[in-house]
């Protein structure tokens, strides 16, 4: 290691400045980091360094308090003998994953928050979310296909949580429309922990051939580093240190911290680099300008490559005058890429450029070493070894402890709640499909564009989406699902965990999806609460569990630290994606009754847990026990039942149950264009079973299948072989009314499916109504 | 039959209306950039839906000015069938290539779901008997309010210049059954006088494939061509 | 207007007079429940403004109209105005 020169002053007088222990705590940095700082580079580091150091030592870009726990993730598949589903770029290699899904051609995908950008500004800051995650993609070769998101609100009785919601939807509406990227999902849950601190993750899929993959790294020494795209501004300054730190009354004000997105510009960037990474040997490395900038991008692909870079920032295209070097390396303005390109060949990127009337300057060069060199004005304003900040960054194991709450609700059994009286359980199935939880998202996804592409074959309202992907002049299927219930992990962080995982793969097997691996998104408070940490610890711990049970890799993801209001964290909330892979387009199934006639049969058995259940806040205003157990083995088995039937052609219809139980999972299957109805009959209930565990309670592990009349018996048989519970439970209407009755139990539930499904779809349209405005 | 479809750098419905055109037999289509200034040997054009040079001012306000632009209105002067769909219908409109204007759907957001549509009789290519009474086509658009004054309407009116409304019912119980942007008259298509330029919000590209909503968007594809063929705005 | 260095001009565009306005509906909506009692009327437009450098020419005045009529109106939907604002 050499040590690093001194350097001379600043053109900027303002940047001349000592650095005191305020300073260096303002910039989010410990002691101790300092000391390293001060220790790896021998000298006193400008105030420019210490910008760079602190957005590129935040949590958003390290992960220091989370990569130990990350390393639990299996970053491939340990089963060889799959056709497809090999990966082949890894967590963390680069900006995204890629997977093989056969014949040459792959698919990149990965999920990142605007947490807190969404909060202080929730239009701009959820457009921008959009934003990054779309470049992400595309910087690795691949030609984005689809757009979903996971979104957590507050209640939405609150007008401010009313405000941020209609922002953020009409946020992300605004960047994937105008992109002509196809939202095609997401799972929108609301509950007061997320109040003042919504979270807002956003996931974009793009498909590839293995030979385009391309790399986030500078090698190649001489050749030419490219800034294309928007010019840089004040926005977003040091807005990877905004995220990774809790939101207070003065965040408000800290309103430049937020960028402001412009998704044409990102149209143009996104046609110019795939057409310039079309062009063999042209592209040496990209990455995308997204948290930290210049700063992140420059030191990211210099410590990839193994090679040092040299910046020179007077060349750098900025909207505003007098900036300084602080200013432009921590800008976060939107819709900039880094490219290095092949020396000799500038001509042809600034041609591709020029097409799309963008800008393409070249801002400096690979050099030999290791370092990342910044120059303004003639002056080195920046000399640090890229590994320092990349890899060789703080890392921590933080304190754990198990939160107090955790005991009291544990204790909780069912008991408390005495019997259910018989108008509960029969209005408690329309409370349920009003909740803004269980509710149609018809409100948020009709302001997407889902169509876009003309490939969507399950759109979003099912328990998966379906879109098209054409590769060559062949056609494969891919199915994309987010799940995450942030109580059942308050209530259980590690089983939470598992549950986030085996709901997701239980979604993509309802419609006939093969799993290829999963992206995750974790959303916690503050990690330097020991209380926090914990929840953090052991959800990643299921998240890990599961995935090595499935055998499912994950390929990247992100961390969201922070998020706390006044009553402190919001509920833990590991996001997981995992996307998947369907061959026949016949295969491709639904949640919806299409015929009447059809039987309905359970897998898994009838639920008897209410830990944790959308019912039990609702209807008892709790939110106690554990959460629903889970059992790996029989998810797997039951995943693979599913599927078989699917492929057999046996399945009309299949939905799991989740959020709101068996009932709500019924009425879902009903509110199709059919207009159906069910009369349910259920057989050998256990005389002493809580009912409103049954009817609402949400068990883990459940499927609900349509089935002809001629098939169930013998799916009934097979089920039972294979070791799953099975029952037929009632049959399809024509006419749109739906009943339930338990053998031997005198409880005779009845309702009108029009009545039920005005209750699910008003829910949330009304709740957002605007005076005098149309909806 | 050429077809040409126009890529303006905001375009993103083009790649979709290059595969339906050539879903619907003897339709190959070939993709002409905005900085070009001659269409070629085109024989219709189409302008797709997208957000042309984003849109910020207004729809359609800056792809008018492109070098093709002068192509597309010369051909149509000459009688050429162009089609324009959504953005497309939006830089039609002002180019001057058809009347009125989109504005900002009633609701205030962008809407994107499947209507019903009913066929007016619009010429000798949009009828009901050529396309059935009523199809289910998507839209998706945040300005599709389609605006025209009085005396605009009443001509679009006399001279059969309407293509297709929004099946729009006062309650709109069905949500097939709205008018998804408030548009005068629940005008969701038009023609000019001549017969040759044709607009419309819904996305027939998106209708096509047996997984779409419907397949409906076959028929007005067909009618267009048709239209093409015969030299639709020559003589009308 | 014999001269301009760094002249700002505002552009005002509006909807007609008569043309459905559902931005300047919905601001009168918000403003009344929020009981601002006296609104008659709300209609949103825009504004663009320009900076200019250097000589203008003689048929600067007949160019800016021409500017506003093609592009940054439409004279369909709405109506313009510009005014100079300062010479710096």
């Amino acid at each position: 290691m050499t040590v690093s020169q001194k350097l001379s002053p600043n053109p900027d007088p303002l940047l001349n400045v000592r650095i005191t222990p305020e300073l260096v705590n303002k910039h989010g940095i410990l002691p101790e980091e300092y000391e390293k700082i001060l220790g790896e580079l021998g000298r006193e580091p400008t105030l420019t360094e210490l910008g760079i150091f602190s957005v590129m030592w935040s949590e958003h870009c390290s992960y220091k308090n989370s990569r130990p726990l990350l390393k639990q993730f299996p970053a491939e598949k340990y089963r060889t003998d799959p056709p497809y589903g090999k990966v082949l770029v890894k967590a963390g290699e680069e900006n995204a994953g890629v997977i093989d899904i056969g014949e040459g051609w792959a698919i990149c995908f990965k999920i990142e928050s605007h947490n807190h950008p969404s909060a202080v500004e929730p239009f701009e800051g959820a457009a921008t979310g959009v934003g990054g995650i779309i470049r992400d993609i595309f910087t690795m070769g691949a030609r984005p296909v689809l757009l979903t998101n996971s979104l957590r609100f507050g209640d939405l009785g609150s007008k401010t949580v009313r405000h941020i919601f209609r922002g953020v939807v009409a946020g992300i509406a605004h960047y994937g429309n105008c992109m002509g990227i196809p939202t095609v999902g997401g799972d929108v849950y609301f509950d007061p922990s997320y109040e003042g601190n919504p979270l807002v993750n956003a996931l974009c899929l793009g498909v590839l051939r293995h030979d385009q993959i391309k790399r986030g790294a500078a090698s190649g020494v001489g050749n030419p580093v490219f800034y294309v795209g928007a010019s840089t501004g004040r926005d977003g300054l040091g807005g990877a240190s905004f995220a990774s730190r809790e939101l207070s009354e003065e965040s408000q004000a800290d309103r430049p911290a937020v960028q402001k997105g412009d998704p044409f510009m990102e149209k143009l960037l996104m046609e110019a680099c795939i057409e310039m990474m079309a062009v063999p040997g042209l592209v040496v490395g990209i990455q995308d300008m997204g948290a930290a900038g210049l700063t992140c991008s420059s030191c990211e692909t210099a410590a990839r490559g193994n090679a040092g870079i040299e910046i020179e920032l007077d060349r750098v295209p900025q909207r505003e005058t007098g900036m300084n070097s602080y200013e432009i390396m921590l800008s976060e303005s939107q819709e900039r890429m880094l490219v290095i390109v092949q020396k000799g060949r500038e001509t042809e990127v600034e041609e591709i450029f020029a097409k799309w009337d963008l800008h393409a300057e070249q801002v400096g060069e690979v050099t030999e070493g290791d370092r990342m060199v910044v120059k303004h004005r003639g002056v080195t304003v920046a000399d640090i070894p890229a590994k320092l900040l990349t890899d060789e960054g703080p890392v921590y194991r933080r304190e754990s402890s198990e939160p107090g709450y955790l005991k009291e609700t544990r204790a909780w059994t069912a008991d408390s709640l005495g019997d259910p009286a018989p108008e509960m359980l029969q209005d408690a199935l329309g409370r349920l499909l009003a909740m803004p939880t269980i509710a149609s998202k018809r409100w948020v996804y009709r302001q997407y564009d889902h169509m876009v592409m003309a490939g969507t074959v399950l759109a979003p309202g099912s328990d998966a989406a379906v879109v098209r992907l054409r590769l060559g002049d062949k056609e494969k299927y891919v199915a994309i699902a987010n799940d995450c219930n942030g109580r059942y992990c308050y209530l259980n962080p590690y089983r939470g965990g598992i549950i986030a995982m085996v709901e997701c793969m239980r979604n993509l097997a309802c419609t006939g999806a093969v799993p290829l691996a999963m992206t995750d998104n974790l959303n916690f408070g503050n990690p330097y609460k020991p209380e926090v940490f914990y929840t953090m610890e052991e959800s990643v711990r299921g998240l890990a569990d599961a995935c090595r049970a499935f055998d499912v890799p994950v390929v990247g993801g992100n961390v969201s630290l922070y998020n706390e209001n006044r009553n402190g964290a919001v509920d833990p909330t590991p996001v997981v994606s995992v996307a998947g892979l369907i061959e026949d387009p016949a295969h491709i199934t639904s949640q919806f009754c299409r015929n009447p006639g059809d039987r309905l049969v359970l897998l898994g058995g009838y639920p008897d847990e209410l830990g944790g259940s959308a019912y039990l806040g609702i209807c008892h205003g709790q939110k106690a026990g554990d959460a629903p157990g889970v059992d790996l083995d029989g998810e797997m088995t039951l995943h693979d039942f599913v599927r078989k039937q699917i492929r057999e052609g046996r399945a009309g219809a299949a939905h799991d149950l989740a959020e709101g139980g068996f009932l709500v999972a019924v009425a879902e299957m009903l509110f199709g264009e059919e207009k159906l109805g069910a009369e349910l009959l259920l057989k050998d209930v256990d005389p002493n079973a809580r009912l409103d565990a049954l009817f609402y309670g949400e068990s883990q592990g459940r499927v609900i299948l349509t089935v002809a009349h001629a098939d169930s018996d013998r799916i009934l048989a097979d089920a039972r072989a294979a070791g799953i519970p099975a029952s037929a439970i009632g049959t399809v209407l024509a006419e749109p009314v739906m009943a339930v009755s338990c053998e031997g139990r005198t409880e005779k539930l009845r309702w009108s499916v029009n009545d039920l499904r005005d209750f699910w779809e008003n829910a949330i349209p009304e709740a957002m109504r605007l005076p005098g405005i149309p909806s | 039959m050429k077809t040409a479809v126009i890529q303006f750098p905001g375009s993103n419905c083009d790649q979709d209306a290059f595969h339906a055109f050539a879903t619907v037999p003897g339709l190959p289509a070939r993709m002409v950039w905005h900085k070009d200034e001659s269409l070629g040997d085109a024989e219709l054009v189409v302008l797709p839906g997208g957000f042309s040079f984003g849109d910020y001012l207004r729809c359609g306000a800056i792809a008018r000015f492109s070098p093709i632009m002068r192509a597309v209105t010369g051909f149509a002067e000459n009688g050429g069938v162009v089609l324009g769909i959504c953005n497309g219908f939006q830089v039609l409109c002002e180019a001057g290539l058809l009347p009125g204007a989109l504005i900002r759907n009633e609701c205030l957001e962008f809407r994107c779901t499947t209507v019903e549509l009913r066929v007016e009789e619009a010429g000798p290519f949009f009828n009901r008997e050529k396309l059935g009474e009523r199809l289910m086509i998507p839209v998706a658009h945040g300005e599709g309010n389609y605006l025209i004054d009085g005396e605009g309407l009443d001509s679009l009116r006399k001279n059969g210049q309407i293509l297709f409304r929004y099946a729009a019912r006062g309650s709109a119980a069905d949500r097939r059954l709205e008018n998804p942007n408030g548009s005068v008259d629940n005008i969701a298509g038009i023609r000019n006088r001549r017969g040759n330029v044709f607009g419309m919000m819904p996305h027939p590209e998106r209708a096509v494939e047996s997984f779409h909503p419907s397949r409906d968007g076959i028929p007005v594809l067909k009618a267009v061509l048709e239209a093409a063929k015969s030299g639709a705005g020559v003589g009308v | 207007m014999s001269f301009f260095l760094n002249v700002k001009i505002n552009v005002f565009v509006t909807p007609k007079k008569n043309v459905l306005d559902p931005q300047g509906a919905a601001i009168a909506h918000a403003m009344t429940s929020l009981g601002f009692k006296d609104l008659k009327n709300a209609r949103m437009g825009k504004v663009i403004e320009l900076e200019l450098e250097g000589e203008p020419g003689e048929d600067f005045e007949a160019s800016m109209d021409r500017v506003c009529r093609d592009l940054l109106s439409n004279p369909v939907i709405e109506d313009y105005r510009w005014s100079i604002e300062d010479a710096g």
